[in-house]
């Protein structure tokens, strides 16, 4: 299976991951596994998702997020996790 | 598992240290169309190119979008057209008609750049091969995308010094038909020695004709990632240095390796290599230059910038090579000057000189490159320096090339402006002293020997 990463970066503030779970939910992607840390006010998230049962293209979900990203003010990127597991395991 | 600190890591490298993929480069043989009329060999050219590379663009912008790793890039190198023209070319101007061939393809694919109106002459010129350098003047100058390169020399033949007395003329006439953009036209002819076939980068990609009908080259860069890595061990020996560096290297050639394995699948073309370069752009940050000093040079051109740059690019290849098993094309650190802001700084500070810039290209991955000279220097002077280049490498067994700008109407102290990743360029000084004897002799300068190496 392959996976997909979402990563959310920025200041935090009520509901960033209610949003973007609920848009996940909508457009059938299971989250498999949640990371965040709060680094000086800062709010860092990563998710791995499985989003090959998406009711929409790829490149939509990715403008999608990071459109939902400006609307709370923080940047949101979605990759394919082969991009990771290639620059940092041999 | 995927953890929270390698993704930061990652896309911190994309996002504040300029990592990209500078290009993916497709490699396609025109040997199939070869034809005795001209305007059928132009057909044949652009249906061929626009049917191959119909995808490579939507393609590059899926990955990019995908992986969320900016590929700057898409570009098409071609089979040297000398050899294309051959059997229908019967003056400069047939040439010239392919080169438009090319250069309508290339706005149809919507790529970049095209590179491979080349000659290969590094023992002799055939008629073709001469019909094509005496048209590269007007074809650049009448051309948007197209690239040429001619290779004059090789470790195994020698230098064609009668190629090198004509380029010397040629690249003076570029200069002067694309005099209204600061000689522009220049920036798109490189000269070489010990050309290889498979190399990506601009201006200088062709598709050799020992390469298959198609074939995905990658070019990947970040000469900021590897700034920013060894800013992390600043005042350290030379090893944790050496160590650092091969690291960087290794992590950015393996994105690029992903990149051109999905590039190629979803193309359907055969994967040929990954050419890890430290290609420099205009933006700060994005400097070969920056790394020197980080190093520990106060400007590029000090005491020492040889060492520095030749343990630079030799820690480059290595972290490369491990991590792609093709690793191919000119790999290494280019050293541009008009594309690097640092270099740009080390000439306007009078650090860098064009001498030092040529004991550089002794250790740098190609040469002297995107220099600007002054208009008034003499064809037999830019022939002189094309030679001194050739020799170094086909005595280093290295690739060594030359794109040398003399700024139509400029002088020392005057600045030329190219625009967009090609940057702006202070005119430097060339030593004015004649070579007119030596380049006049005509003839070849012998392959050299490959043993008794000191």
């Amino acid at each position: 299976m392959k996976k997909t990463i979402i990563t959310v970066i920025g200041k935090d503030r009520v509901g960033i991951i209610a949003t973007v779970c609920t848009y996940l939910a909508e457009h059938n992607i299971n989250i498999l596994d949640i990371d965040q840390s709060i680094i000086q006010g800062y709010f860092h998230m990563m998710m791995i998702v499985d989003a090959n049962g998406a009711d929409k293209e790829f490149a939509a979900l990715v403008t999608d997020l990071e459109e939902i990203g400006r609307n709370l003010g923080v940047q949101i990127k979605m990759q394919h996790e082969d991009i990771f597991n290639i620059m940092h395991r041999i | 598992m995927t953890n929270l600190f390698e993704v930061q890591e990652t896309n911190k490298m994309i996002q504040e240290s300029n990592l990209d993929v500078r290009t993916i480069t497709m490699g396609i043989s025109l040997l199939d169309c070869c034809d005795k009329d001209v305007d059928v060999v132009c057909e044949n050219i652009y249906r061929k190119i626009t049917t191959k590379a119909k995808d490579l663009v939507r393609v590059g912008e899926e990955i990019e979008l995908e992986y969320g790793i900016p590929i700057v890039n898409k570009r098409i190198s071609v089979t040297p057209i000398a050899l294309i023209g051959g059997c229908c070319c019967e003056t400069p101007e047939d040439y010239v008609k392919i080169a438009k061939a090319l250069d309508r393809a290339a706005h149809t694919v919507g790529i970049n750049f095209l590179g491979g109106y080349s000659a290969l002459v590094s023992k002799g010129m055939t008629p073709a091969d001469k019909l094509l350098i005496d048209s590269i003047p007007q074809a650049l100058a009448e051309t948007e995308l197209v690239c040429s390169s001619v290779n004059v020399g090789s470790t195994k033949t020698g230098i064609d010094m009668d190629a090198v007395k004509l380029l010397g003329e040629t690249v003076k006439k570029t200069a002067e038909l694309t005099k209204d953009n600061d000689s522009l036209g220049c920036a798109k002819l490189v000269i070489f020695c010990n050309a290889p076939d498979d190399n990506p980068f601009m201006a200088g990609a062709f598709h050799g004709v020992t390469e298959g009908d198609v074939v995905i080259n990658v070019g990947v860069s970040g000469p900021g990632v590897v700034k920013r890595a060894i800013e992390a061990v600043r005042g350290q020996d030379f090893g944790v240095l050496c160590e650092t560096i091969k690291k960087t290297a290794f992590k950015v050639t393996r994105v690029g390796q992903l990149v051109a394995q999905e590039a190629s699948r979803r193309l359907n073309v055969p994967f040929g290599i990954i050419d890890l370069s430290l290609a420099p752009t205009p933006a700060v940050g994005d400097s070969v230059a920056e790394i020197l000093q980080e190093i520990g040079l106060e400007r590029v051109g000090a005491p020492g910038t040889t060492a520095a740059l030749a343990l630079l690019n030799d820690q480059v290849k290595k972290g490369g090579i491990m991590a792609s098993s093709y690793v191919g094309g000119l790999s290494g650190a280019f050293i541009p000057v008009s594309e690097d802001q640092g270099m740009i700084d080390s000439v306007l500070d009078s650090a860098l000189t064009l001498e030092k810039l040529e004991a550089m290209t002794c250790v740098c991955s190609v040469g002297l490159d995107m220099i600007a000279i002054p208009g008034e220097t003499k064809a037999s002077t830019i022939s002189g320096i094309i030679a001194d280049e050739m020799a170094i490498g086909m005595i280093n067994q290295k690739t060594t090339a030359v794109r040398l700008i003399p700024v139509y109407g400029k002088e020392v102290g005057d600045t030329a402006e190219f625009g967009g990743l090609l940057g702006y360029a202070p005119i430097m000084k060339v030593n004015e002293f004649s070579c007119e004897d030596f380049i006049n002799r005509g003839g070849r300068i012998p392959a050299p020997v490959h043993s008794f190496k000191n």
